[in-house]
């Protein structure tokens, strides 16, 4: 079996950049449109191997059409534009033909969706749908071996009864089983990069740890690079060294995640944290939130998306603000970021 | 949403379509070129010309005329046919919606069984039964439509039902009369509407195939399926003569569906194309 | 599984019944008897009487249903009260004459509507999508008898490459019987082929919205494969269910097709027996298209339990 099982823990020493093939993903001004809209704008990110990437922003915010835009799996109304380039892959993801895509999907990169219930066909059983997507990229000799190794997997991420599991039809089984199912699928090729939408937020707080726990066992013992979606921050420290904060389809800050959490620049960043604890509150002793509400698509401010819930904006905010860091991992775009210390800079 | 409609392409076909049957039964009774039912042995089979656009039959009859006023047995057939089913569909499928399930159950399965009789079936026991008359084939496909409508219109309250407002209506020690009147009807009225029409659709289907049969409106009162039959014996000599009743009842049909796909797609949102 | 056979089938028992006695008892609430029906208004009563007794309609009605119920269950259908002769084997003969064009029609009409829906769907913005919808939506407003008169028009009448009418067993001539079903079942499949063209079509296109295709996008299978490993399947579900109300439509429509051809299947029966009111016959042939409406059902549920697992096993979805 030259799967690797869990052997490996999620306290892993190495945790830099892979320095001898560069970055696994290589996201290069990544735009989505519709045919009014600019849904998603100049994004930019690098993942290396066993880096874990945390991608953070409320509904509505982008994050999710940058995950499908890098699968090259948008709906057939939005376009992408920009370049996505993958370890091992000879062509730019952005603008491949759907044959180049096909091959590279499931293989080299594979996704977690957010909605366990409706994510595995309900006519199909379990194993030959973990079984599939290693018949479909010829990574298993044969339909034996394939359904032998779906056994295996679905062994990987918990499932007791593996065997019987696989002769199941998902409706037999747990949004929790279903969602391990789906991690079994992503994991069966050992992609190197491994894009997790939301893998938790349908799921009951009692099942988020463990498949939070097996999403970085997976990607650690294949040292796979990893790419977390999700709205809550919380979910994002436990899982990811390094995140991005995006808000109205641009990155509005990036960096390691305890910087993120504990010293936020950007004026979104800062109120997102607030709003994710129940330790601070108001003067009034309220919980923080940020007033007003996420605008439709379209509806945005020019220049600074953030402006019309800020307190801190100003005219100066009517001009899109420059990316302020030493690169496109670490730094925000604000014209009035939080200082260091925690005041407004001058 | 009106504004919605008249975007709607396949709504303004339709509505189109549906106008022009309704004018043509309005002209009908102020206007035809000619008596319809006039025989004429002098003009037998004449081709379309100046003084008879659409020709005339082998009774001599002007084509045209009898097509106008077979319009009118069309929307009359229709009409009735939908009313029946309307009547009695939509109390059935508002109570069976509301009732508890002891008596939900048995309405529907009922119901069910009512589609086993399709409506030309039923059209032929009544008549076999009652003789061939306008008003039996009526009757027959209408009580033949009320399984779709009580089927709908129960989904549809059982969707307003779980209302919040429903909820607390009754919370609020409304009676079920009450409910059903003031609160459920109101909100499955669009579905009656989109209902009526594709019924109305099949109600002309079927009234044109009974006629077809000789089982629906007797002579000598025009009705488009009864002008295909006459056309039908002489279809080596007169082709032409199937034409203008064949094309009226696939219009007819056409617009009705059409109507009635168009009225769906803008009230009921739960259909709408997403993106 | 076996739960749900035996409910289904205990519904279909319990749904032979209650149709049964309803076309009886609408049969026997008639104004006037079935004897002074068929004799004529002129016939003396003591030939009405004697024709009441010959055929036991002076018993309870109760006793005439169940005489004629139990007598049915071994398709003994009596006797014709006009031609006096066997109803039995005639509508067996019969029925295997429609049958010819309902299954023959049935499979027109799946042959060309689940690639032509399928077509629809996937290439939904495409011109040809909405051509081939724009074409279906024409086609439902196309009475079959309507089709029928407009093929032999072409193909009869003008062409002349086709029979405008008549039926030939397959037995007697195997040419002249395919010459004289392909207008017959090409009008009725047409036509019902352009009713589930619809269908299938909206069913792949609710497939295609499903986040199990996304699912296997994802895994690298490519559009049509996705659709044809993961969305067919699912998209039978509904289909099945109008291909079987479409089944009973046809059984009906075959009754009016025949009229237009001339072909003596079992509607040409019924409308001869409408029309010398020999109500015995109407009775019988009613509850044989109402048993066949129901049976088509029955399977077709059948069928919905070896598609679907989420019937099959237990579970409530």
């Amino acid at each position: 079996m030259s799967r690797p099982s869990d052997s490996a823990g999620s306290g892993d020493p190495t945790d830099s950049v892979d320095t001898v093939g560069g970055p696994v993903l290589s996201v290069e001004r990544l735009g989505v449109t519709s045919s009014r809209y600019s849904l998603v704008e100049n994004v930019s990110l690098q993942i290396g191997a066993g880096e874990r990437v945390g991608l953070i922003g409320e509904s509505g915010s982008g994050k999710t059409l940058t995950a499908l835009a890098i699968l090259g799996l948008l709906p057939e109304t939005l376009r992408a534009s920009g370049s996505v380039r993958l370890r091992g892959a000879d062509v730019d993801l952005v603008g491949a033909s759907e044959h180049d895509l096909a091959d590279i999907r499931g293989r080299l990169v594979s996704m977690v969706f957010q909605e366990p219930m409706t994510a595995l066909n309900p006519t199909m059983r379990v194993g030959r749908q973990v079984a599939e997507v290693m018949l479909v990229h010829e990574t298993v000799a044969g339909r034996q071996e394939a359904d032998a190794a779906a056994v295996a997997l679905l062994a990987d991420v918990g499932l007791p009864e593996p065997a019987a599991v696989a002769r199941a039809y998902p409706h037999q089984l747990s949004g929790g089983q279903r969602q391990r199912v789906v991690l079994a699928i992503a994991l069966a090729n050992n992609p190197a990069l491994l894009i997790c939408d939301e893998p938790t937020t349908a799921l009951d707080v009692t099942v988020q740890a463990l498949v939070l726990d097996l999403v970085t066992r997976g990607v650690t013992a294949r040292d796979a690079a990893l790419l977390f979606i999700s709205h809550d921050l919380a979910v994002v420290a436990t899982v990811c060294r390094r995140v991005l904060v995006m808000y109205g389809g641009v990155v509005v800050e990036a960096g390691p995640v305890e910087q993120i959490l504990t010293a936020p620049r950007h004026r979104y960043t800062e109120g997102l944290v607030a709003a994710s604890t129940i330790e601070t509150t108001d003067a009034q002793g309220r919980l923080r939130t940020i007033r007003g509400s996420v605008p439709g698509h379209g509806r945005y401010p020019v220049g600074c998306v953030f402006a019309n819930r800020c307190d801190a904006a100003t005219s100066a905010c009517e001009v899109e603000p420059p990316w302020v860091g030493e690169s496109v991992d670490v730094g925000y775009a604000c014209h009035h970021p939080v200082s260091s210390g925690g005041g407004v800079d001058a | 949403m009106r504004a919605r409609l008249f975007a709607h392409p396949g709504f303004v076909v339709g509505a189109v379509i549906v106008g022009a049957v309704v004018l043509m039964a309005a002209v009908s009774y102020v206007w035809t070129p000619y008596d319809p039912t006039f025989v004429d042995a002098s003009s037998r089979l004449l081709s379309p010309s100046w003084s008879h656009p659409f020709g005339t039959d082998k009774f001599g009859r002007d084509v045209f005329s009898q097509i106008l006023m077979g319009s009118r047995t069309t929307l009359f057939v229709g009409f009735v046919a939908v009313g029946v089913a309307a009547a009695v569909g939509v109390p059935l499928g508002i109570v069976s919606a509301m009732a508890p399930r002891y008596v939900d159950e048995p309405l529907m399965r009922g119901s069910d069984l009512l589609l086993a009789f399709p409506a030309l079936l039923l059209a032929i026991m009544f008549s076999a039964v009652y003789g061939a008359s306008t008003l039996t084939a009526m009757v027959a496909i209408g009580i033949a439509s009320i399984p779709s409508f009580a089927r709908v219109i129960r989904s549809g309250a059982l969707q307003v039902m779980r209302q919040e407002y429903v909820l607390a209506a009754r919370v609020a020690g409304r009676g079920p009369v009450a409910v059903g009147v003031r609160h459920v009807l109101p909100n499955v009225a669009s579905l009656v509407i989109v209902q009526a029409s594709v019924s109305f659709a099949i109600a002309v289907l079927a009234e044109a195939a009974l006629s077809y049969l000789g089982l629906g409106t007797p002579p000598p009162t025009p009705s488009w399926g009864r002008m295909l039959q006459e056309s039908q014996e002489l279809l080596f000599v007169a082709p032409r003569l199937s034409v203008f009743p064949g094309a009226a009842i696939a219009l007819a049909v056409l617009g009705f569906n059409l109507l009635g796909d168009g009225l769906r797609d803008v009230l009921d949102p739960r259909l709408e194309d997403q993106r | 599984m076996t739960l749900r056979l035996l409910l289904r089938t205990g519904a279909l028992l319990v749904s032979l019944a209650v149709s049964s006695a309803a076309v009886f008892a609408f049969m026997a609430v008639l104004p006037g008897d079935p004897a002074r029906v068929a004799l004529g208004v002129n016939a003396s009563d003591a030939a009405v009487a004697a024709m009441r007794t010959q055929y036991g309609l002076d018993r309870p009605l109760l006793t005439q249903y169940v005489d004629w119920a139990t007598h049915l269950v071994r398709f003994d259908l009596g006797t014709s009260y006009v031609s006096k002769a066997e109803i039995g084997p005639q509508v067996l003969d019969r029925f295997q004459v429609s049958l010819w064009l309902v299954v023959v029609s049935m499979l027109i009409a799946v042959i060309v509507a689940v690639p032509l829906g399928t077509l629809a769907a996937v290439r939904h913005r495409s011109a040809l999508g909405v051509v081939v919808t724009a074409v279906s939506q024409v086609g439902v407003a196309i009475p079959a008898f309507l089709a029928g008169i407009a093929l032999v028009t072409v193909f009869a009448v003008m062409l002349r490459w086709l029979p405008a009418n008549g039926w030939t067993p397959p037995s007697a001539d195997p040419a002249m019987f395919v010459k004289q079903l392909i207008l017959p079942a090409l009008s009725l499949g047409a036509v019902q082929g352009a009713v589930l063209t619809r269908y299938v079509r909206s069913a792949v296109l609710d497939v295609l919205r499903e986040d199990y295709i996304r699912t296997a996008r994802a895994k690298g299978l490519t559009p049509v494969r996705a659709l044809v490993r993961h969305g067919l399947r699912n998209a039978a579900i509904p289909v099945v269910t109008v291909l079987g109300l479409q089944l009973a439509t046809l059984l009906i429509g075959a009754v009016v097709i025949e009229r237009v051809f001339v072909i003596p299947g079992l509607g040409s029966l019924l409308l001869d027996a409408v029309r010398t009111r020999d109500l015995i016959v109407v009775q019988d042939v009613v509850m044989l298209l109402v048993l066949a409406v129901l049976v088509v059902n029955y399977l077709v549920d059948l069928l919905y339990l070896a598609i679907d697992p989420r019937l099959r096993t237990g579970e409530v979805r």
